[in-house]
């Protein structure tokens, strides 16, 4: 039997100051044993608990792509006791992983549809995922456009900037970084996220829009949303809640009977509507 | 099913017998309350005293998952070696348990035994058990198994059900391990013309006592279409989030995971931990979304009265009353669960 709490082994091959503020660190990971490799099967979506022995696990979004072979990547962001003991962690050094936690975004229904990625923040994480997953040469012809927004506060703010500047040559995606406020240096979009979305969102016939980010941002981008026509049915969201077994049994992470851990992170509006709103 | 019946006075002779085999627990008085404690040697815990009117204090639950139980223990030298705990497989027997305790393992079954995340360590545990459990003749004033879809002789989840005739137990056998027991003991016979009337009698009888007056379908209908209802406004204002009606619940099974450690040497455990504490739900960012204690109330009613029914086709309830019993303010769920259901 499989026991569900015990952490894999990886090794930290990588790390990556991702922000000015130096608060945000991205950290790729490779498997120690072939077999958990094998076993740790994943599409974008789901999240893993991180385990630092005498520190304890807290849960963070998977944000490699499964198209990237042997590579398992997280970036976080420094709030605490444990975020802070991983960021003091260095190349070389072992770590525990439990996962993949959770459900994936629902790649089958985006097929021949528009897509459409809103975020803000470093929730951009399990959307670095996605992004890179339908991007990928074998998975690019099963999507119609595909539309990234993603926003910061300021430049500094922004993660993967080696990576945007390469999405951004390329013309079978259409992606729109922005700032909230001017700044030295930037010569990109100015504005909030809900704003570009208005502006550079397709038509919402035959396309799903996917939101992540901080909860204010999610809150003006739903209406905009709406406003677009993009029925609660392909509205697509991704929760955060206090976790720690990520398997649907410690009972903390429930909103109404579903739990954020087992039957999330990934929700439709459509089905948010259905539950109390205690998140 | 097959029926047995063994004299009172070959109960301890039975019960004595099954220790070369077995690990054998037993209802206990120690200070003003029952305790399930382990039989050391023959005769040294009065069978009588477990089958009396009253339920131990505690509950069964922490047999198959203990107050604080470790994954693995590690050394802070040796990054990424861990040891998982030898968990032992010496079989044991839990002797009087009541059927609101018994029926307690459905729910934990529900939640510790599925398919996709089962747990090893419930399982390890509940594999090595056999359940011994006797009917209640006389429940308490604070019991409502009845309601809540069980009774006072429920005997769903048990190996063996006494029902106590007087001068003698009649021993209903359910499952293989319960025969093991029987068949491994003299003591039984088969039960006289009359018997099973006698015991159909006591059964009614005991029925009859519990005032039932809850209507769990009721409640549930409520609860569907009223999570925001302004009588969560109020229900909760006793409460003092001491987290007692969840320790003691044999049904409430939340935990924490957590690293301890001295020196260099730690283990990474899980705990129990309570839906009545603020901290339980605390987000990293400050929010809390169950805030308040009202939201904290709710969540204990809702998670065993609708979610998870909603889930598992059962109540999260056994109608023990342990909680009516110790809270220190008597907040009483069955004042609770009426209050919905005229409402
Ligand atoms: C599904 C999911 C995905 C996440 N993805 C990311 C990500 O990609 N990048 C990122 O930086 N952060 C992510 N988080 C948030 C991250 O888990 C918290 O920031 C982290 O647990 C904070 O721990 P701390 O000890 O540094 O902070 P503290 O505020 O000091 O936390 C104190 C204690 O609370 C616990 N805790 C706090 N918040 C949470 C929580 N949400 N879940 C479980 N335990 C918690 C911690 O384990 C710790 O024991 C995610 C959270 C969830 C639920
Ligand atoms: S035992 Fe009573 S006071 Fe304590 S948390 Fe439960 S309801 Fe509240
Ligand atoms: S909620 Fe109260 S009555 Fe119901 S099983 Fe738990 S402790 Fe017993
Ligand atoms: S994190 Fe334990 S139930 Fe979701």
């Amino acid at each position: 039997m499989n026991n569900p709490y015990l952490p894999i082994k990886t090794r930290i091959e990588k790390v990556i100051m991702e922000t000015e503020d130096r608060n945000i660190k991205s950290f790729e990971l490779s498997f120690i044993n072939k077999e958990d490799e094998e076993k740790f099967q994943y599409l974008p979506g789901p999240f893993a608990e991180i385990s630092i022995p005498g520190k304890g696990e807290a849960p963070f979004g998977i944000a490699s792509s499964p198209t990237e072979k042997g590579v398992l990547k997280f970036s976080i962001n420094r709030t605490g006791l444990f975020t802070e003991a991983i960021h003091s962690l260095e190349e070389g050094d072992i770590i525990g992983v439990r996962g993949p936690l959770g459900n994936n975004y629902p790649i089958e229904k985006f097929e021949n549809k528009n897509v459409v990625i809103v975020s803000g923040g470093f929730a951009f994480t399990t959307l670095r995922s996605l992004t890179k997953y339908m991007i990928h040469e074998d998975n690019r012809s099963r999507f119609n456009n595909i539309t990234v927004i993603y926003g910061a506060r300021n430049p500094g703010l922004l993660l993967y900037k080696d990576e945007l500047k390469e999405w951004g040559k390329r013309d079978d995606i259409d992606l729109n970084v922005t700032v909230d406020a001017k700044a030295p240096g930037w010569d990109g979009r100015v504005g909030f996220v809900p704003t570009v979305t208005k502006e550079v969102a397709p038509a919402s016939e035959d396309s799903y829009v996917i939101v992540c980010g901080p909860p204010i941002m999610i809150k003006f981008t739903i209406p905009v949303l709406e406003e677009l026509g993009f029925p609660p049915e392909r509205i697509i969201l991704s929760l955060e809640m206090r976790m720690k077994c990520g398997i649907g049994i410690c009972g903390r992470c429930n909103i109404g009977e579903k739990y954020v851990c087992k039957d999330g992170p990934v929700f439709t509006l459509a089905q948010l509507n259905e539950l109390p709103g205690e998140y | 099913m097959k029926e047995k019946t063994i004299k009172k006075n070959e109960l301890a002779n039975f019960v004595a017998g099954l220790l070369s085999d077995y690990q054998v627990f037993a209802p206990a008085k120690e200070e003003e309350s029952l305790v399930l404690k382990e039989m050391q040697a023959e005769g040294d815990i009065d069978l009588d005293i477990g089958v009396g009117p009253v339920n131990t204090k505690k509950s069964i639950k922490e047999f198959f998952f203990p107050q604080k139980e470790r994954f693995f223990s590690y050394d802070l030298t040796k990054p990424g070696e861990m040891e998982e705990p030898v968990l032992s497989d010496k079989k044991r027997v839990i002797f009087g348990v009541r059927p609101c305790d018994v029926n307690s393992i459905s729910v934990f079954d529900a939640i510790f035994t599925s398919d996709q995340y089962p747990d090893p360590y419930y399982i390890k545990r509940r594999e090595r058990t056999t359940i011994v459990a006797i009917g209640c003749n006389k429940p308490e004033t604070t019991c409502f198994c009845v309601d809540t879809g069980g009774g006072p002789f429920s005997a769903d989840g048990s190996d063996l059900l006494l029902v106590d005739l007087g001068d003698e137990y009649l021993v209903q056998v359910l499952t293989e391990k319960g025969e093991t027991l029987v068949n491994g003991s003299s003591g039984f016979s088969e039960p006289k013309s009359g018997v099973l009337q006698k015991r159909d009698g006591i059964v009614e009888e005991a029925q009859k006592a519990i005032k039932s007056d809850i209507k769990i379908k009721k409640v549930k209908g409520w609860l569907d279409n009223n999570f925001d209802a302004p009588f969560w406004d109020t229900v909760h204002e006793k409460c003092i989030g001491c987290g007692t009606c969840t320790y003691l619940c044999p049904t409430c099974h939340c935990f924490d995971i957590l690293d301890e450690t001295k020196g260099e040497k730690g283990e990474r455990i899980r705990i129990w931990d309570s839906c009545m504490y603020p901290q339980f739900t605390l987000h990293a960012s400050g929010g809390n979304p169950r805030k308040s204690g009202k939201e904290r109330m709710r969540q204990r009613v809702m998670h065993k009265f609708k979610y998870f029914v909603d889930n598992n086709e059962m109540v999260a309830c056994t109608g023990c009353g342990r909680c009516v019993k110790y809270c220190p303010v008597n907040l009483d769920i069955r004042e609770v669960l009426k209050q919905i259901q005229v409402s």
